[in-house]
């Protein structure tokens, strides 16, 4: 047996530690969605604050804008939503609610209280759009193009410095 | 009339386990049981993605119900199991699955066990032959028995 061989058991227990330890601390919450790069789903749904409207994903074609999966009842999305305020008191952003399975009273009322950061609000009720992005828990965010392909997802509540970092920089370069 | 505080708080915990496992089953109108036996084995290869360590059949997260009666409707409709699984993956990735497919990406995963146990064999079987100078001289063979 040469020398070197003794070192095989050391550099196995190495390369399994450091195998494990790459995954200390990792979110096990997050989950690729197959969605990013895709066409977003199609969604027809009444507006939150006049429901004579429609909020669609034809009629939002030709802008980038942030689809926002938030409920009154979701913790971290209260927790989310100053950010949400400053990213729409920037203008540089549009962000579309959908409001997942929520009292249209209780929704209401939390941006009675918080402010109303939504360009649109679109009424998920039946749960139906939020299963077709394949939303796990509330708040999600996508950022939909101006061809309505989805190009990054957020999932959980967005801090400013996100923000910046994923959301401003695939800004760059297209149509506020 | 059960007095002993322990055995109280025991059928207490039972009880309570009683009422957990039934949960997470929907009122569904299932049109006869082999219906019902596919819902269910189908529910049970599903991933519940909010507790993540239950699956569908299990879960009582409200996701989980939304997804269930999706999977109720879609055999209804007339779709495979195939059809189902594909609809879920598109949208929410293999991870729905508990049982990854295989392709290039899961090779690892698939196969990777297997490597390994081979490798070992090999390594196992170079020793034992190596380090066996007594058995040789006393005339056996490399199976290990006597010539």
């Amino acid at each position: 047996m040469k020398a070197w061989h003794y070192a095989i058991p050391l550099l196995l227990f190495v390369a399994l530690a450091v195998l494990l330890y790459s995954g200390l601390g990792k979110d096990t919450r997050f989950v690729p969605s197959p969605l990013v790069g895709k066409p977003a789903p199609a969604f027809d749904l009444p507006d939150l604050l006049d429901p004579s409207q429609r909020v669609t994903a034809e009629s939002l074609r030709g802008q980038t804008y942030l689809l926002n999966v938030w409920g009154s009842w979701c913790v971290a999305c209260a927790q989310e939503h100053p950010v949400l305020m400053r990213l729409a008191a920037s203008g540089r952003l549009p962000i579309i609610g959908l409001n997942w399975k929520d009292e249209p009273e209780a929704a209401v009322a939390m941006l009675r209280r918080g402010g109303d950061p939504y360009t649109a609000i679109a009424v998920d009720a039946s749960g139906r759009t939020a299963i077709d992005f394949g939303v796990i828990a509330a708040p999600e965010s996508f950022l939909i193009d101006g061809k309505g392909q989805i190009i990054y997802k957020h999932t959980g509540p967005i801090d400013w410095a996100s923000v910046e970092s994923q959301l401003f920089t695939r800004l760059e370069g297209r149509q506020p | 009339m059960i007095r002993h505080p322990l055995a109280r708080l025991l059928l207490l915990l039972m009880l309570g386990f009683a009422a957990c496992s039934a949960l997470a089953i929907d009122p569904l109108p299932f049109a006869d049981a082999k219906e019902e036996q596919r819902f269910q084995h189908l529910v049970r290869e599903l991933r519940c993605l909010v507790c993540q360590n239950q699956n569908l059949a299990d879960s009582d997260a409200f996701l989980a119900k939304d997804l269930r009666a999706e999977v109720f409707e879609l055999m209804r409709s007339g779709k495979t199991d195939a059809e189902i699984k594909s609809f879920l993956t598109d949208r929410y990735g293999d991870f729905v699955l508990y049982k990854p497919p295989v392709k290039p990406g899961t090779w690892v995963l698939w196969f990777g066990p297997l490597l390994i146990l081979a490798i070992g064999i090999l390594i196992a079987r170079r020793q034992l032959r190596r380090s066996d100078p007594a058995t040789t001289e006393s005339g056996r063979d490399e199976d290990g028995e006597f010539s």
